[in-house]
């Protein structure tokens, strides 16, 4: 069984519906033994990094997520919940993440910036992925140049070794970050069409 | 870097697909659910469904044709039609919409862009207008284009992006199912004004005024319904030619 962890921020409705459309079993959740009871945790969100983490730990969900992905359950972070698996986040001030992968999460319109880019921010719509890591089993069934959906404003700087694929958008924006068993996907697998489901496929496949 | 959009519009009344022409004499078309799934086959970018229900009582109908949807395309849908309170925006929101379009409800309560963008963020509001000519300005018009509100249509996009809206939504009546091309005078005079998306509306006839549409610098998408609905126009072609002739497309 798949656990997404309802935290509420963000609409679990289409991720639930691609992974039943998978065949996979899968529950929206807050609840601490069904949480741990379940194989794979996905972690969605849609908002602001310091709201996420506030809303995680006034539920006591951050220490348990914390202990889930230490035990080596299949762990992945959507959107803002890919975000907050990092160390620590600079959106309205800074932040502590869960620190499940190194690195931090910052203005993706001031690095432009700074790099003498001037593009629409939210980074928002269909971008092509560059896989850098093949062997990365979540891309087991991915491409070069499939085309993901994004929509954010932050992004993970920092953190190479851990970026999996990549999209170019003046800078090269980490899409899919993997540490062991702890996953993340900048864009939304479950807007993403086919390329997504595949994605979501192959997270429902790794050995939990 | 990110590609441009074609965009399958979907008008939704009780429950049922349906397509006006200059928005009279509309017709019914197919089923939504069995359209939605044609449309994610042939490689639309993203889907937006309008409901055109005239009464309260029906409207449950749309959130279901909209749950039936989102529970198996996976691919962006944004919701508009009867959008007046952050109610409306849960409403369809929880019903699997990603983006949420206003048009009379925020002519109306323009703090309903600002209400709206600060709970879901800028990129869940979608401020859509139906604009005319009028005395050689744009006018807004609203109740799906019947009424002339007298307020300039650029002003109104320029002030819906400082309210925070995410993306715009321009359908041009003079050129709605006319199918003569894209109001390009009228986009063109917006773009220049605003940094947000611009989605465009009323006017596609034939794949060649998709391409005339996005050499026009800040137009991100094409927006239509009749061409694609009676296969006039067949989205996955539209894409390899536009791709063909420099146009960024997810292929």
């Amino acid at each position: 069984m798949i656990a997404g962890i309802d935290y509420g921020l963000g609409n679990l409705f289409s991720l639930i519906s691609s992974l039943k459309a998978l065949g996979a079993e899968a529950v929206v959740t807050s609840d601490a033994q069904e949480i741990s009871r379940a194989e794979r945790l996905i972690l969605p969100g849609v908002g602001a990094f310091g709201d996420a983490m506030a809303r995680l730990h006034s539920i006591g969900l951050d220490n348990l997520l914390q202990e889930q992905a230490a035990s080596g359950k299949p762990l992945m972070g959507i959107c803002l919940g890919m975000q907050i698996l990092f160390e620590e986040g600079y959106e309205y001030g800074h932040h502590q993440g869960l620190g499940l992968i190194p690195g931090q999460v910052a203005s993706l319109e001031a690095d432009l910036r700074q790099s003498g880019y001037a593009l629409k921010i939210p980074h928002m719509g269909w971008n092509a992925l560059t896989i850098h890591q093949k062997d990365c089993p979540l891309m087991k069934n991915s491409h070069d140049g499939d085309f993901v959906y994004f929509v954010h404003s932050f992004y993970a700087r920092d953190c190479d070794e851990y970026v999996v694929a990549s999209a170019e958008y003046g800078l090269a924006v980490p899409a899919v970050v993997n540490n062991g068993n702890v996953y993340g996907c900048q864009f939304h697998p479950e807007k993403s069409g086919k390329v997504g489901l595949t994605i979501l496929k192959a997270f429902i496949e790794l050995e939990a | 870097m990110i590609t441009k959009r074609i965009i399958p519009c979907l008008d939704i009344r009780d429950g049922q697909v349906v397509k006006g022409v200059k928005f009279k004499d509309v017709k019914n078309v197919e089923d939504p659910v069995a359209m939605a799934r044609f449309y994610n086959e042939s490689g639309a970018d993203e889907l937006v469904f309008y409901d055109i229900t005239a009464t309260v009582e029906k409207r449950p109908l749309f959130t279901d044709v909209l749950k039936r949807v989102a529970a198996e395309i996976f691919i962006p849908l944004t919701v508009g039609g009867s959008i007046n309170s952050l109610d409306d925006f849960d409403r369809v929101l929880k019903a699997g919409a990603d983006k949420v379009s206003v048009n009379s409800g925020a002519i109306k309560n323009p703090r309903l862009i600002s209400a709206a963008a600060e709970k879901y963020g800028d990129q869940c509001v979608v401020l859509s207008m139906d604009a005319a000519r009028v005395d050689g300005a744009f006018h807004v018009f609203a109740k799906g284009g019947r009424e002339d509100t007298g307020m300039d249509a650029v002003e109104w996009a320029v002030r819906g992006e400082k309210l925070g809206a995410g993306e715009l939504v321009i359908n041009s009546i003079d050129a709605d199912g006319v199918r003569g091309g894209f109001d390009l005078p009228m986009l063109a005079a917006i773009a220049e004004r605003v940094d947000i998306p611009i989605v465009a509306s009323g006017g596609a006839g034939k794949k060649e005024d998709f391409l005339e549409l996005f050499a026009l610098p800040g137009i991100d998408a094409g927006l239509a319904a009749s061409i694609f609905h009676f296969r006039q126009v067949d989205i996955k072609e539209l894409k390899a030619y536009l791709s063909r002739n420099g146009v960024q497309m997810r292929l």
